[in-house]
């Protein structure tokens, strides 16, 4: 790799490593995890229908928050606080910085995932004693969580290249809820008519599918993916993530910094 | 060898919000700076300065015109790693140490990773922040930033050194140690383009100067030409407390000092103020030709109105002004 592109990365992760905030939504949901076990109690042989329910719920969420809120601010802040100054007359191209910044949130995300899992999966063995068949469901299901991750981090990256961090956050938010919805946007879209079925379908085909993503009700279930979907899925993240990037790249190539 | 080609670089913002007007940030600049040279860029607030380093760094794209450093296009990752940049009021990443963040800046500025921590604490050492290496950039004052700054400017032994306002916010023993810092830098060969509006900073460090107002340059000089520039004036120092009637009607301006009178008289009134020294028996002490002073020039350059915005000036259609070399 490049090596500049791996020291921006670490240096991103290093910082969120170092923001306090990130510890506090981590803790949460290890909370989150832990209080699944306490609701599983309350119905007979459901435990495990609720830890990874609620499990992986909590890991999705609090990781498209976190992805969001330190993605909104990967390029504003820097130029807000003149921190970029001193990086772009250096030697690093401007491609090279937005990539080093998606990487360095992206292994951030992946180190907090895998923190989080572990509550998961030890709240499993709590409520089943022993791993079963279906815990590679589990599995498959955190794998699905981190490819939205991808797209959502780059999401916010984009839009962190022109917009302030308060906007960036909403448009963010706003395409992780439209997209956690894009499968009943397409069935819409094909129950209309002439242009509203032309704007519709365009609409339902540009939002990220995350619903495609979320299989956590099927995994709770036992119900992996077969090999074809992880690999359309794993494709399909990666195209979006890295178009949705070239869009940042070339946004930030242009860019007046002030 | 010219360091620093600028060739016509330009800058026109648009503002307003439904109708856009341009706003002429800098008008086409054209200039160079030699080799081993520290260049002052002289200006009041506004003038242009920090719009026309911006571009130099690539940080601002211009609307006309190219510049080019070491013989190298602006965008250019080879030449950029040979150049050092100190930006105004630097704010650098609170969270790292001084010592990570100077190891981050060198590894992005390709030095080898063998020696980048000698690098560091040399360079550390060498601005005086030794002791502050792992102490977090947000507990460090503003002094400590500045250095700092100029310690991740230096730190991979760049060829020129570009500093904007380098002694802004520091106390006088602050700015003494930039100035020597300065001095050094040139001593080992390297070439320095520094902006301020702190006149004797220039004066006292500068081989050159360019006066920079409302975004046009007003002149080059070199500031040995202007220490040597005379006002067809002299003063005169003599012992005592009063002004002889032979000197007062010359038209002298006089004061005291101390125990001394001190009168600024035209030059060819020099002969008649002796004479009548000589003829009241007062103790002549020095006789001295009046230099014009940077800030003289500057004043005849820019002018008093130069440091009040003339909006107007600054939206005129654009014309070309040569360097003039006073």
């Amino acid at each position: 790799m490049n090596s500049r592109i791996f020291h921006i990365a670490s240096n991103t992760f290093r910082e969120a490593v170092r923001d306090r905030v990130l510890y506090n939504l981590i803790a949460f949901a290890v909370l989150m995890s832990g209080a699944a076990l306490l609701v599983g109690m309350i119905s007979i042989q459901i435990e495990r229908l609720v830890v990874i329910n609620l499990g992986l719920t909590a890991i999705s969420f609090f990781g498209v928050v976190i992805a969001i809120l330190i993605g909104i601010g990967l390029v504003s802040k820097e130029i807000e606080k003149r921190t970029l100054y001193t990086m772009l007359s250096r030697p690093v191209r401007r491609w090279e910085f937005i990539a080093g910044k998606f990487l360095g949130l992206t292994g951030t995300l992946l180190v907090n995932t895998f923190f989080m899992a572990i509550g998961v999966v030890l709240a499993l063995v709590y409520v089943s004693h022993h791993f079963q068949r279906g815990d590679g469901a589990v599995l498959v299901a955190l794998y699905f969580i981190v490819l939205q991750f991808l797209i959502i981090t780059a999401l916010a990256l984009l839009f962190s290249t022109f917009s302030s961090p308060l906007l960036s956050a909403i448009f963010a938010f706003a395409l992780f809820i439209i997209g956690s919805f894009a499968e009943d946007l397409r069935g819409f879209a094909g129950m209309t008519h002439g242009i509203a079925r032309w704007l519709a379908t365009g609409a339902a085909y540009l939002v990220p599918n995350f619903s495609a993503l979320n299989i956590i009700g099927q995994a709770a279930h036992g119900q992996g993916a077969t090999p074809q979907l992880i690999a359309y899925n794993t494709a399909y993240a990666l195209v979006y993530a890295i178009a949705v990037l070239s869009g940042a790249v070339l946004i930030f190539e242009r860019r007046n910094l002030k | 060898m010219h360091v620093i080609e600028i060739l016509g670089l330009e800058k026109t913002y648009s503002v307003g919000f439904w109708r856009k007007r341009p706003k002429r940030a800098l008008h086409p600049l054209y200039l160079n700076v030699e080799e081993g040279q520290i260049f002052g860029f002289l200006g009041p607030n506004g003038a242009g300065k920090t719009t026309t380093l911006k571009m130099l760094m690539g940080l601002v794209f211009p609307t006309g015109g190219t510049a080019r450093i070491l013989g190298m296009e602006l965008d250019d990752p080879r030449m950029k790693a040979q150049i050092g940049f100190l930006p105004e009021q630097p704010y650098f990443y609170d969270y790292l140490t001084a010592r990570e963040l100077l190891r981050y800046y060198g590894q992005l500025s390709g030095v080898d990773a063998k020696q980048v921590n000698r690098k560091v604490d040399a360079v550390l050492e060498r601005v005086g922040l030794s002791d502050a290496a792992d102490v977090q950039l947000r507990k460090f004052s503003k002094g400590m930033l500045q250095r700092a700054g100029i310690a991740q400017a230096i730190l991979h032994d760049p060829r020129v050194v570009f500093l904007d306002e380098p002694m802004s916010g520091l106390d006088p023993m602050g700015r003494y140690e930039v100035r020597n810092l300065i001095e050094a830098l040139k001593g080992e060969g390297k070439t320095v383009f520094f902006s301020t509006h702190i006149l004797s900073d220039a004066e006292a460090l500068c081989d050159q100067v360019a006066v920079l107002h409302l975004g046009e340059l007003r002149g080059v000089a070199a500031v040995a030409e202007l220490a040597a520039r005379v006002h067809g004036k002299v003063e005169m120092v003599w012992q005592g407390a009063s002004v002889p009637q032979g000197i007062q009607v010359l038209g002298a301006e006089c004061h005291a000092a101390g125990d001394t009178m001190r009168a600024v008289l035209a030059e060819e009134n020099q002969d008649l103020a002796l004479e009548t020294l000589r003829r009241e028996r007062l103790r002549l002490i020095s006789v001295t030709p009046v230099r014009m002073s940077l800030e003289e020039y500057f004043v005849a350059n820019v002018g008093a109105a130069g440091f009040a915005a003339d909006k107007q000036a600054a939206n005129a259609p654009p014309r070309h002004r040569v360097t003039e070399k006073v």
